[in-house]
């Protein structure tokens, strides 16, 4: 290179518009959240199940409001109707409308569900974060309580607590329903969020934060707690179904919400109870309601779960 | 190794301790006393002899003190609402019949699941994969009393030789099993296809094969033995949910269980059955779990390694 180059003017002129566009990134940058929307989209089955579960959530409300008759109207002149052009789904034995109930069954055991996975999920989170950022000997501690609450049998506390706080015959309540759930219910996400904490404590990004003095807390709300969201929310979707079936066993039990509030439990209990003079349809209808409503969870459970796997990613 | 052994033995009883502490707790949380609301005319002199015979004159921690002797000794106590039987004797006759339902629902359910699963991995994305994912996304949508049902109404309805309850022959307990096996059937088949999946593409597999060994061979050897491993981890989960399961299907085919005893026992608010079969639910319960937890670590060294580390 010469010495004597002579810098110009002309030189230093600014670039063209044009070629400095020319760096700029011209499409949006996918999200993380965009990107697991997108690969769930793919996935026929859960979009299957989403779908599902956004017309029963809408008709949940909507059918009792379409229903021709009150969830608790009796009409003892038509009882055990079979399903017509009146009563869509027919009537139960004290001349019930079951289009109006079944709806209404599935609006409770929705609320049911996505209340209960709601506490676990808020217990599990607190539990599990506190354990993994805890000393060694606190965690300690903390997973050998969890691990004993979680080897009482779920079902069995369910059963006590629904028989201990509730009068013999008449039903529980909803608050007791959801207490029982999540009693035992938080303990798979405080292991699930404990797990992950621990893993991500060790990641570099948070020892840069330590370094710079962040505190325990700041790490775990900026930077554990969101980096854990993806495999909380797989554990979520997947606990709201369980939490759906117990009440129904519960109801089906005749353990379930007081009378004349209807749970598909509780309908297909009245309906197994008319089955031998062949009145199926009552069981069928809260079966089926029931059975999509788990069905569709599950795959929307599994579906999130594929979306979210880095493994799976190309 | 025996130290580990030990730490479960001691966790067991500590867990155990805690239920029957729930349950003793709870039972007795119940607003009024059992014979309060029953018999209002009861004569005090009656009502007090009651009260006596079930040691509910006594303050709450002697109690709970002879409860836990009582249990100890394997003693349930007396029911409440039946003069004829004790709790003791109730268990011993509905026992054996949930057992028998449950063994049999867990063989099904052992030998149907894993298969199903392995046949899935190994024709991925393919006919076989779709029809046994099928079967068990079925398993686990529809909840043992809907598959009970409609067992009864499309099977036992139209076939002779099928009853659609009670108990007695072996025929009884075909349909009943099958309802209680399909959710842990499910489970497991969903469980040995990932896990399969996982373990075919490892590099052992591959050496294996370049070795020359037959498909079957790899396949009998090298990845189902290992894939395995995870069912035999909720093998204690299942059977939990098999005892629930039969809690149901006890009821819809009218099967003379411990299931239905519970279910009564909750009808009539008899709580020293409630107590009584919940307690032996949890002694068996927690057995199960430290067996399969003891299996499983023989059959893993893995797990005691880590274990131990800890």
């Amino acid at each position: 290179m010469k010495a004597d180059m002579a810098y110009t003017k002309e030189m230093f002129e600014k670039a063209p518009q044009e070629l400095r566009d020319a760096e700029g990134i011209r499409r949006p940058s996918i999200k993380y959240w965009a990107d697991v929307w997108r690969r769930l989209k793919q996935n026929k089955l859960a979009m299957v199940g989403l779908i599902l579960l956004i017309v029963m959530g809408i008709m949940s409300f909507a059918g009792t409001q379409i229903a021709k008759f009150e969830y608790y109207e009796q009409n003892l002149t038509k009882i055990n109707v079979k399903p017509n052009s009146e009563y869509w789904f027919g009537t139960d034995e004290l001349g019930r409308d079951l289009f109006s109930r079944a709806w209404l069954g599935t609006r409770y055991s929705l609320i049911i569900g996505l209340l209960a996975a709601f506490i676990d999920f808020g217990i599990g989170v607190v539990y599990g974060g506190v354990a993994g950022m805890a000393s060694r000997r606190v965690d300690a501690i903390m997973m050998r309580i969890a691990e004993v609450i979680y080897s009482i049998p779920y079902m069995l506390v369910v059963v006590l607590l629904s028989v201990v706080f509730s009068e013999a015959g008449s039903g529980t309540s909803m608050f007791v329903l959801i207490l029982a759930m999540t009693i035992t219910g938080w303990v798979p996400m405080a292991n699930l969020v404990r797990g992950q904490v621990l893993q991500l404590k060790e990641s570099e990004y948070s020892l840069a934060s330590e370094s710079l003095g962040a505190s325990k807390g700041w790490i775990l709300k900026k930077h554990i707690i969101p980096n854990t969201l993806g495999p909380i929310l797989v554990n979520v979707t997947l606990t709201i179904p369980r939490a759906i079936f117990a009440e129904a066993t519960l109801g089906f039990l005749g353990l379930g919400l007081q009378p004349p509030k209807p749970s598909l439990g509780t309908l297909a209990n009245d309906g197994l109870a008319v089955m031998p003079i062949g009145l199926f349809y009552q069981i069928l209808i809260p079966a089926i309601l029931i059975s999509l409503l788990m069905f569709a969870f599950n795959v929307l459970g599994d579906g999130l779960r594929d979306a979210l796997d880095p493994r799976l990613r190309k | 190794m025996s130290k580990y052994f030990l730490k479960r033995l001691a966790m067991a009883v500590v867990t155990l301790l805690a239920i029957i502490t729930i349950t003793f707790i709870l039972m007795h949380s119940v607003p009024g006393d059992p014979f309060a609301n029953e018999n209002k005319r009861m004569p005090e002199a009656v009502y007090q002899n009651l009260m006596k015979k079930y040691g509910l004159d006594k303050p709450y921690s002697h109690q709970y003190i002879m409860y836990l002797k009582n249990i100890a000794r394997g003693d349930f106590g007396e029911s409440m609402k039946s003069n004829t039987e004790t709790v003791n004797e109730m268990i011993a006759r509905g026992f054996p019949v949930s057992a028998q339902l449950g063994l049999q629902a867990l063989i099904i359910a052992l030998i149907f699941g894993p298969v199903l699963g392995a046949i899935a991995a190994l024709y991925q994305n393919k006919l076989p994969d779709y029809i046994s994912m099928i079967i068990s996304i079925i398993g686990v949508s529809v909840p043992s009393f809907v598959m009970g049902s409609f067992l009864i109404q499309f099977i036992a309805r139209n076939v002779d030789w099928i009853p659609i309850g009670g108990w007695g022959e072996w025929k009884h307990t075909i349909l009943p099993s099958f309802a209680l096996a399909l959710m842990p059937l499910a489970q497991m088949a969903r469980l040995m296809r990932s896990s399969m999946l996982e373990i075919i593409g490892q590099d052992y597999i591959k050496t294996a094969k370049s070795k020359g060994i037959s498909r079957t061979a790899v396949i009998m050897k090298h990845a189902v033995r290992n894939a395995i491993l995870p069912i035999i981890s909720i093998l204690g989960t299942t059977i939990s949910n098999l005892l629930v399961g039969s809690f149901v299907i006890e009821k819809i085919f009218g099967i003379p269980g411990l299931g239905m005893f519970f279910t009564t026992s909750i009808y009539n608010r008899d709580y020293t059955l409630i107590m009584g079969v919940t307690v032996f639910y949890a002694i068996v319960l927690i057995a199960m779990l430290l067996l399969v937890d003891i299996a499983y670590t023989l059959i893993d060294p893995r797990i005691r390694l880590t274990e131990e580390g800890r």
